[in-house]
């Protein structure tokens, strides 16, 4: 790393990232003040896609609000669609069926897969490897299609309702979910010697981009990333909700803090998504998938609550003030990335650009989750 | 964990400490804080190794805040805003016009040991919302203070930048403000 110190009030120059590159993924900004290739401040621009969905929030009814949620982090929906129905059935003290629990995770961490594959296709994209993508997205195809049958939409879920869901799988999704994690056993092996092998991948990632434990904490960054610098937390173990607790799996960690680190992570995480997803398909219980009891008109006693989850890439968090009326008073989404993302002005202080660049793909942003 | 925090709160002297129902509220403990004590408690909570999930506002306008009421207060009384409205206007008798209040509130959580949640709050005039920063203790709080002041027109004194973080670079509104009309 060059000593920024010394080249102090020497030459460096202003260049913007984005918002339109495609190694932001996104509308993303950011402005970087460069001494040559090293980076001496980057500035991430946000609000290319901010839409004020918690001002929504406040002007439409609890249930209303359901598709907005579908609408943040479009890779990994159905964990904020989890999130929301989480905290209002929380405050409502709504019941739900122990058949819709699974079908929630089931459907989440297929979702979570799906989110995974496509991170891995971009982020191998972006440090210049074009065929994984093409691989990653044959996989991820098939989940959206098996979400598809159940949930009706591709991307932008609506699926959960409060004390359910809208729709009971069929036998065709049980039997397509078994078989697709079958040919996805079968293809990890490929996609670890295509990619999680190869020299100028490991080249890249590491060593590259440490983020220290201690960094993750003082910025909020969890997730993946946090789980990536050696600090054992994911809301689903730490915190239990649903049917998680009568599930077995476990959480990858890696210590090393680097690009690597939080690479294996997420590709170790798929494989424990598939454990989850086979386990849940053999426990589901019969039953209806939607409770008896759920008033039409939700008016939650006024307070705040709050509820986290674990999304795809982070602890997404809502916080709801209800005044005892049918519409939210305040709605807080706190957003995983949004947290991930600010430790990149510290984090990437002195990098090479290209490097930064790979921390930046190693962070998974969803930037409409990020502006909300 | 929570009875030593509890011990550490009450020695800071807080408006309020409530020890909350986890399973209804989704957290464990909720402080209410004057503003020249939040830096205080985020050292606390910081030298204790939590860590800062978010911070949000709340405008309160023509309203009293009723977040950390306590739930038996809400229960009992059926007749929720005549209640209010009766202990606004005996509020206003006592102290001529109590004014209008924001809040902000900041989610604290851990990642390590038992788990627990802690909120800390504090209520603000309105006509004069500044409350001091906590991005020099915890930095992951400058964007959620940046993005607060966006929405509500708080002013985080010492904050090293507030300049619209999600908002245009020129917006001069607050949106999540109740009096704001699009």
């Amino acid at each position: 790393m060059i000593d920024l110190a010394r080249s102090t009030n020497q030459e460096t120059f202003v260049m913007n990232l984005g918002p339109q590159h495609p190694a932001t993924h996104g509308v993303l900004r950011v402005k970087l003040t460069m001494d040559g290739e090293y980076i001496v401040n980057a500035e991430p621009v946000l609000g290319y896609v901010h839409r004020m969905h918690e001002k929504m929030g406040e002007n439409r009814t609890w249930a209303q609000f359901m598709p907005n949620t579908g609408r943040l982090d479009y890779l990994g929906a159905l964990s904020y669609n989890h999130g929301y129905v989480k905290v209002v059935e929380q405050a409502m003290g709504i019941e739900v069926p122990e058949r819709a629990e699974y079908l929630r995770v089931i459907t989440v961490e297929l979702n979570r897969i799906a989110s995974h594959l496509l991170w891995f296709g971009a982020f191998v994209l972006d440090l210049g490897g074009f065929t994984p993508l093409l691989y990653a997205f044959d996989d991820r195809e098939h989940i959206l299609d098996l979400l598809e049958s159940v949930t009706g939409s591709r991307l932008t879920f609506c699926y959960f309702r409060f004390g359910g869901l809208y729709n009971d799988i069929d036998d065709n999704f049980v039997t397509g979910t078994r078989a697709f994690i079958k040919r996805l056993r079968k293809r990890l092996p490929d996609y670890h010697n295509l990619v999680t092998k190869n020299i100028i991948l490991i080249k890249r990632l590491k060593g590259v981009g440490v983020l220290p434990a201690e960094m993750c904490r003082k910025y909020g960054a969890t997730g993946p990333v946090l789980r990536g610098s050696g600090v054992q937390y994911d809301v689903r173990k730490n915190e239990p909700y649903s049917v998680y607790p009568e599930l077995d799996f476990d959480v990858p960690v890696y210590a090393e803090g680097d690009s690597m680190a939080r690479y294996m992570v997420r590709m170790d995480e798929i494989e424990q998504c598939m454990r989850i997803v086979e386990q849940a398909l053999d426990k589901l219980p019969e039953g209806p998938v939607m409770a008896e009891k759920v008033p039409k008109i939700l008016k939650p006693a006024p307070g705040d609550y709050y509820g986290a989850v674990e999304a795809a890439r982070g602890s997404f968090g809502v916080r709801i003030v209800s005044d005892g009326t049918n519409t939210p008073y305040r709605l807080k989404l706190r957003s995983p990335t949004f947290s991930n993302l600010s430790l990149y002005g510290e984090a990437s202080r002195g990098m090479l650009l290209a490097d930064a660049l790979a921390l930046m793909g190693s962070l998974d942003l969803v930037i409409p989750e990020i502006d909300r | 964990m929570l009875s030593e925090l509890i011990k550490e709160f009450a020695a800071l002297e807080p408006l309020a400490i409530i020890e909350t129902d986890y399973n209804v509220k989704g957290y464990h403990l909720d402080v209410e804080v004057g503003p020249e004590q939040v830096v205080t408690a985020a050292e606390l909570l910081d030298r204790l190794g939590f860590f800062l999930e978010a911070i949000s506002g709340v405008d309160w306008l023509g309203k009293t805040p009723v977040g950390n009421q306590p739930e038996t207060v809400t229960a009992d009384e059926p007749a929720e805003e005549g209640g209010e409205e009766s202990e606004a206007g005996a509020e206003a008798e006592s102290k001529e016009a109590p004014g209008d209040k924001f809040e902000v509130v900041y989610d604290y959580n851990r990642t390590d040991g038992e788990l627990c949640r802690v909120v800390v709050r504090c209520r603000l005039d309105r006509d004069e919302p500044e409350i001091p920063t906590i991005s020099g203790i915890i930095p992951g709080a400058d964007w959620h203070e940046r993005e607060t002041h966006d929405f509500f027109g708080i002013v985080f004194t010492g904050h090293p930048d507030l300049s619209p973080l999600l908002l245009p670079e020129d917006a001069d509104f607050h949106p999540l403000r109740k009096d704001f009309k699009a």
